[in-house]
């Protein structure tokens, strides 16, 4: 190499290797971070698995992976038919105890689907109001005061049930009708996860409604449409997988809600379809489970294990469905 | 400026045919505006203009970028009161009625005044439902009758007619824009606004739908907004042009605008002195 080299493109006075080494450390410590969260991720999905194979299997997960990769039969403690098709769930029950996860999942889905009729009409209506009704003013400071909804702690919404809810709404209600309630209930429960889940649904809507190009909303309004036609005509459908996107994740939150939905809908699994009893959802079973009676090992404990992977599979695959929607309004407008 | 040569021979002699049929009936304002000013927050775009635009013909409003056509284009049918800054001080009289009124709907109006935009803008829905969302937002039943009467206005039926359910996003942007005049032209407005509605085309497209204008006039009164002057030559009978500050310093018959006319200004304009 020639002597007159130009000094600004090579290393030669040490500079750029000084910029790039702290680059490496930076790079390094970021790693450092990530695999600290993907290690922990690991460690709850090993705690998971493991627990639940005690559950179903009574050994190991690894013994019990090994067993089925080299073919060895593996004898079921408690076979997937009674899990997903038994009679009753009673854990601690002495002498005959059932392992039914139905009653728990019928918990969860009443919760789930009467939370939706709170959340999706109510959540849609705020997010069109807020991206083609309110002048900027109001939506800045709206939108924000959703953030603030969505920020409560879950235990206030829980109280909130139990000491509005129920008593001014349900158990008026109830009496009207001749029957009888209790402080938890099914209708209260998905009442205050609908509430709790509007922010979601008005905030991710609205999002979506608002990246829906304004030359569509002249196009309408220049044919003569009121601002109704055009939220419900053309906003709407244009934005129709943010928006399905948005329903999801707040069905998805409704299914893990796990705070409110135990204090409002209470302890007791049952196959209900009465508004005004109680059940028990899944992950209010986990809540009971851990309320220091679950030795560790026992089966009890690890029954909390069985159900929240069941809740995690749910979950996951609609946050993947979630994911899917997402994708597909990126694309829709570029 | 660069001419098409074949396009332009073309044009220029179906247009002078039609003009001369055109010119012969006495002109009847349909449109006219007084004394009008339309400011944005403190800025003025408008600059007292008066106007008085004839029915069944084509008028062309030219003039530099920032001059106000679209400002002026969107007055008329009042698709300003969709931008919260702007405010409008004088008369826009439709048929004897100001459209500033109070007891004017804009609605009612827009459902009077057809509007196609500079970027093709097709709502994502099949081509029959994108023709009949007007007379369905009006509440009037839309035929098939309707819906081919519609695109047979707009030169498009013959490309489209087997395809009709399937999204109009999917037509190429020519025929995207051919379906947004036949989505115009659908609830039979009396008035169609193009602001610059070739723009965004190639010239093969572009001078179809020149070609059309040349036939929706036989029907509707058009005013078109352009950047092309060969475009305003072609297809316009009168031809408005605006200058900076959004003053209308010229508006005459489109011929003695471009050959003839009264103001420097225009002239320097015309032969791209400036603007
Ligand atoms: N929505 C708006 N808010 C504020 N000012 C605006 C708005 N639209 C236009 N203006 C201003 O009004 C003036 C006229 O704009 P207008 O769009 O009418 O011009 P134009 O003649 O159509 O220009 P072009 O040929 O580039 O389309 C410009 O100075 C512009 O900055
Ligand atoms: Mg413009």
């Amino acid at each position: 190499m020639s002597t007159d080299t130009d000094p600004e493109i090579t290393s030669a006075d040490g500079r750029v290797a000084a910029d790039q080494r702290r680059d490496r450390l930076v790079q390094g410590g970021l790693f450092l971070c990530i695999s600290f969260t993907l290690l922990t991720t690991l460690a709850i999905f090993w705690v998971l698995f493991n627990e639940a194979t005690h559950f179903f299997f009574d050994g190991r997960f690894s013994d019990v992976v090994v067993s089925l990769l080299t073919g060895e039969s593996v004898s079921q403690r408690i076979t997937f038919v009674e899990f997903f098709a038994g009679e009753r769930w009673d854990v601690t029950h002495s002498i005959n105890p059932g392992y039914w996860v139905g009653p728990l999942v019928w918990g969860t889905f009443l919760i789930t689907v009467g939370a939706a009729f709170v959340s999706i009409p109510i959540g849609t209506l705020t997010a069109l109001y807020l991206s083609e009704y309110a002048s900027q003013d109001v939506r800045k400071y709206l939108k924000p005061g959703l953030e603030i909804l969505a920020g409560i702690p879950t235990i206030v919404y829980g109280f909130f049930a139990i000491s509005f809810i129920t008593p001014w709404l349900i158990r008026p209600a109830a009496e009207l009708l001749g029957v009888q309630t209790r402080s938890a209930n099914v209708a209260a429960g998905a009442i205050v996860v609908g509430i709790m889940t509007i922010p979601i649904v008005a905030s991710i809507s609205e999002d979506a409604m608002s990246s829906v190009p304004d030359d569509l909303r002249n196009g309408a309004y220049a044919l003569g449409a009121t601002k109704f036609d055009v939220s419900l005509g053309v906003v709407l459908p244009a934005s129709v997988s943010g928006v399905f996107a948005a329903y999801i994740l707040a069905i998805s939150r409704a299914i893990g809600e796990t705070m409110a939905v135990t204090i409002a809908a209470g302890f007791t699994p049952q196959i209900a379809f009465s508004p005004f009893v109680e059940i028990q959802t899944m992950t209010a079973y986990m809540v009971d489970a851990v309320r220091g009676e679950a030795v560790v090992g026992s089966i009890r404990y690890q029954s909390l294990f069985a159900v929240g992977l069941l809740l995690f599979i749910i979950t996951l695959v609609m946050n993947l469905l979630n994911n899917k929607l997402k994708e597909r309004y990126r694309e829709e407008y570029r | 400026m660069a001419t098409q040569e074949p396009d332009d021979k073309l044009i220029s002699t179906e247009v002078s045919a039609d003009e001369t049929v055109r010119n012969e009936r006495p002109d009847e304002t349909v449109l006219a505006a007084k004394d009008l000013d339309v400011y944005y927050g403190e800025d003025r775009a408008i600059d007292d203009v008066s106007i008085e635009i004839p029915e069944n013909k084509v008028t062309a409003l030219i003039g530099p970028s920032g001059c106000g056509k679209s400002t002026f284009l969107r007055c008329i049918n009042r698709m300003n009161d969709q931008i919260d800054v702007c405010r409008v001080d004088g008369d826009v009289v439709f048929k004897g009625k100001n459209v500033y009124d109070g007891d004017v709907d804009p609605v009612a109006l827009r459902r009077k005044i057809g509007m196609v935009f500079q970027k093709p803008n097709p709502f994502p829905k099949s081509i029959r439902e994108n023709v009949t969302y007007g007379l369905e937002v009006q509440g009037k039943p839309a035929t098939e009758g309707d819906v081919e009467r519609a695109l047979r206005g707009a030169a498009l039926y013959e490309e489209v007619h087997d395809k009709l359910d399937t999204s109009g996003l999917d037509l190429s942007g020519g025929q995207q824009q051919r379906l947004c005049i036949a989505r115009a032209i659908a609830p039979d407005p009396e008035v169609i606004l193009m602001d610059e509605p070739t723009s965004a085309l190639d010239p093969v497209a572009a001078s179809k739908i020149e070609d059309l204008i040349d036939t929706l006039v036989e029907e509707y009164t058009v005013i078109i907004v352009t950047h092309n002057m060969q475009q305003a030559a072609r297809i316009s009978d009168k031809t408005a042009v605006f200058l900076t500050g959004g003053e209308l310093v010229e508006f005459d018959d489109t011929a003695t605008i471009f050959e003839n006319p009264a103001d420097s200004r225009v002239e320097d304009y015309i032969t791209g002195k400036f603007g």
